[in-house]
């Protein structure tokens, strides 16, 4: 018994990371005002460019490296489109989607079905690692675990307690006086966006080249829609995006777990979604949750300078 | 970095398209000074100190700071030369907190935890002027006067010297306006000095220690206040010279067509601004509300169109009682409004000229059967209303944001006269536009009166309600002070009243 929660626990924390990685990033790009519905295609370009560099080069690091860049550069076509030309975000974000899982699937097609050779070995940490259950689930992961929460508790630390994070929220919450303080606004906003797409392109490399070890095309299979609702489920907080990252994750594996048992995996499959809406209805019933709630005062709305 | 001593603004120049915001303004301030910047809306008070704050670059003339010429080009630049200004909105983020606020792009802060070395600061600076906030919580939790005292501390701890402050105490409650000019009392005691923009002579007087006047543009006096009363003030703001009235029928006031009997009405912030208000206009009359702006004359106009709630007291039209209906039902029953911000609430402005030419009966007969609208018969009204109006628009299928003001204007106007409404109210109708759009507009409303309509026009431009109304009321403190009749009247009675004595006729104050 305790080695199957083990393993489910194991499993949930594996799952987990790429929406992890994948929701700091849109907690990034939508805290500066930017709604980035693009992940989806981000993070598919992120796998296929991790894969194929993985397998050309063998060093995963590289592919990591690789999908970074990429999904860092294909964002920065989001950014141009909404910040520069103040087009409608929504739009230009799903264009992003079906852009970046287009182009991962043309370039990712000679690698269907090729099995990766190298990959990240899993680091064991001495002493803690020796924890029963914990230990493992914890202690004895891949590379991109800890990249993950290390990543996290950084961007949780900036956003709270350096002038960046103050800058960055304040551009999504009123532009305007950041402006009147001297904050180049536009520049603020293209980092968010690019630092989302990095982001992203991560949450990629680990499907392809940790996760499956493999690449088929759409293999992101919604994890990107996923990213967008569990931004809302950790209403912009990145340490409530742990929390919503390993939720999620879990639900994952235990759709598996629970198919056995005759439970329809399509409904288990609705599960993440239903918990968002479950969580917005929460805060959106008491005054005090509301306010925690609402998003970025100018989610979504494009900034012309010098407009009163 | 050297305080400012003495700063002045010399020959100041401004015209935005045709109209002359600022005419050879000067303006000097020294340390220790709180200036008083007193005029109408639209007197080249706000223009002026958008120059000198770095939003807008002059035509001509200069900024001296301690006799060294100063070249601003954005905010930063006066910024960085110690001066700070505090709009009328707040510029802060609702959801930060006071501390988060205050050190956004402050070039000092730390980058990791900023808070806590602003914290530090903020603890200095309250001590230091009284200003008393606390740094952790939300701005959405504090009142209004509190929001305003991060913003002071916001600019002090930006090193401004001179502060300008745009109408400070339009959003706080009395107690909250003595406290502010507490602060403001203790800045000049640390050298600091404040320009004041305001309307209300009451505050001038209390707080300032010298005064500027602006009209239309132009400095029309300044003075120690010391040296000046109110009605002094009042006078300098409306001016003197008035010039002859347009033509009008003689006609006898009809019939009453609005009555108003004690009417309360609440400010936005829930605070009671038209008090005890009663008036009548009559068939065949243009009554015009005078009064220095934030008076209830606004709120007056919202209560009786049915945008605002009427705490007490009875609206009735010609006869039947109206309180707080829809303002459809009273649109319907024939009070036509033209409103004051014609961009935002007198027109849809993404929306085609035609289409806005029908609003409010849009969804009535003629204009829209079972749901289905009318064009032909739309566009037709709208090529009635542009001909008939002289709205010069290159067609009627453009957006009416592309039409400048005064014939954006001329269509409210067209639209709102067309049905010839029993009461026509409209709210700074000329405010902002040409003269000769502005000459134009006041025709139309003598032409609705003369038609046999009764007009309630609410102005600021003292000149204007002369030549077209047949009876002024002064409106005060949202009461009225007195009823006169232009054409016999002293203007300086009119001063008097607006700075809140009554003269005699049926106000009761002093």
């Amino acid at each position: 018994m305790l080695e199957i929660i083990t393993s489910i626990l194991v499993r949930t924390v594996v799952a987990g990371t790429p929406l992890l990685l994948g929701t700091l990033g849109e907690v990034i790009s939508e805290r500066a005002g930017i709604l980035n519905l693009g992940v989806e295609g981000m993070m598919s370009l992120g796998a296929a460019t991790g894969f194929i560099v993985t397998f050309t080069t063998g060093n995963p690091w590289l592919g990591l490296m690789a999908a970074t860049i990429a999904g860092a550069l294909i964002s920065v076509i989001h950014a141009f489109v909404t910040v520069s030309l103040r087009a409608n975000q929504v739009v230009s974000g799903l264009a992003l989607t079906m852009l970046g899982l287009g182009l991962s699937g043309l370039w990712g097609k000679p690698y269907i079905g090729r099995p990766l050779t190298t990959k990240m070995h899993a680091i064991r940490i001495p002493v803690l690692s020796d924890i029963p259950v914990i230990g493992k689930v914890l202690f004895y992961q891949d590379p991109y675990f800890y990249l993950s929460v290390a990543l996290g508790i950084l961007v949780w630390f900036l956003m709270k307690h350096t002038k960046v994070g103050i800058t960055v929220r304040s551009v999504g919450e009123n532009p305007k006086a950041a402006e009147t303080l001297g904050i180049n606004v536009a520049r603020v906003k293209y980092l968010c966006v690019m630092a989302g797409g990095a982001f992203a392109g991560m949450a990629g490399a680990h499907l392809s080249t940790a996760y499956s070890k493999s690449w088929i095309e759409g293999m992101t299979s919604g994890r990107g829609w996923i990213v967008i609702a569990l931004t809302i489920f950790a209403l912009w907080e990145p340490s409530r995006a742990f929390v919503g990252a390993y939720v999620f994750g879990g639900i994952f594996v235990i759709q598996y777990v629970l198919q056995p048992l005759g439970i329809s995996p399509n409904l288990l499959a609705m599960l993440p979604y239903a918990t968002t809406l479950g969580v917005l209805l929460f805060y959106g019933m008491s005054k005090k949750g509301k306010r925690r709630m609402s998003a970025p005062a100018t989610l979504g709305e494009p900034y012309i300078r010098g407009s009163r | 970095m050297k305080r400012i001593e003495k700063l002045e603004m010399k020959g100041i120049c401004k015209s935005f398209v045709g109209v002359k915001a600022n005419r050879n303004v000067d303006l000097t301030i020294e340390k220790g000074d709180i200036l008083g910047l007193l005029g109408e809306n639209g007197a080249g008070k706000t223009t002026l100190m958008n120059i000198l704050y770095g939003l807008y670059m002059p035509d001509e003339g200069q900024v001296l700071v301690n006799g060294e010429p100063l070249h601003l080009k954005s905010p930063k630049d006066s910024m960085k030369a110690g001066i700070g200004m505090i709009h009328q909105h707040f510029m802060l983020i609702q959801k930060h907190t006071v501390l988060e606020n205050i050190a956004l792009g402050y070039a000092e802060a730390p980058f990791l935890f900023p808070q806590k070395y602003m914290r530090k600061r903020i603890e200095e600076y309250s001590r230091k002027f009284g200003l008393e906030v606390d740094p952790d919580k939300k701005i959405w939790e504090l009142s209004a006067g509190e929001q305003q005292r991060v913003e002071i501390l916001k600019a002090l701890l930006r090193n401004a010297d001179l502060l300008i402050m745009d109408e400070p105490t339009s959003v706080l409650t009395p107690p909250e306006a003595d406290e502010l000019f507490e602060i403001l009392r203790k800045m000049i005691g640390e050298g600091h000095s404040v320009i004041l923009i305001s309307h209300k002579l009451e505050e001038i007087i209390s707080i300032c220690n010298r005064v500027m006047v602006m009209r239309k543009g132009e400095v029309t006096g300044a003075a120690e206040i010391k040296d000046v009363t109110k009605v002094d003030l009042a006078r300098m703001m409306i001016g003197r010279e008035i010039s002859a009235s347009y033509e009008k029928a003689a006609l006898e006031p009809g019939d009453p067509v609005l009555e108003i009997a004690s009417l309360s009405v609440n400010s936005d912030q829930g605070l009671p601004i038209v008090k005890d208000f009663s008036m009548t206009v009559r068939r065949n009359e243009i009554l015009g509300i005078a009064g220095v702006s934030g008076n209830g004359q606004r709120e007056m106009v919202e209560a009786v169109t049915g945008l605002r709630r009427a705490e007490k007291g009875t609206v009735k039209l010609q006869g039947r009682e109206v309180t707080n209906k829809s303002a459809r039902t009273i649109h319907n029953l024939g009070i036509n409004h033209v409103p004051e911000e014609r961009i935002k609430f007198g027109t849809v402005a993404n929306l085609q000229l035609f289409e806005n030419s029908v609003l409010k009966k849009h969804h009535e007969k003629p204009y829209s059967t079972n749901m289905l609208m009318n064009y032909p018969l739309i566009k037709n009204h709208a090529d009635s209303i542009i001909e008939k109006y002289h709205v010069d628009a290159a067609s009627i299928n453009v957006p009416v944001k592309n039409l400048s003001g005064g014939n954006m204007q001329k269509l409210i106007l067209g639209r709102e006269i067309a049905s010839e409404p029993s009461l026509l109210i409209a709210a700074h109708p000329t405010y902002g536009l040409d003269v000769g759009a502005a000459e134009y507009i006041r025709k139309e409303l003598i032409h609705a009166r003369d038609r046999g309509g009764a007009v309630l026009l609410v102005s600021e431009d003292l000149e204007e309600l002369f030549q077209v109304c047949d009876k002024i009321a002064v409106m005060f403190e949202g009461r009225i002070m007195g009823i006169v009749d232009p054409s016999d009247c002293d203007i300086d009675d009119i001063g008097l009243m607006m700075a809140g004595t009554s003269v005699g006729l049926k106000g009761e104050k002093n």
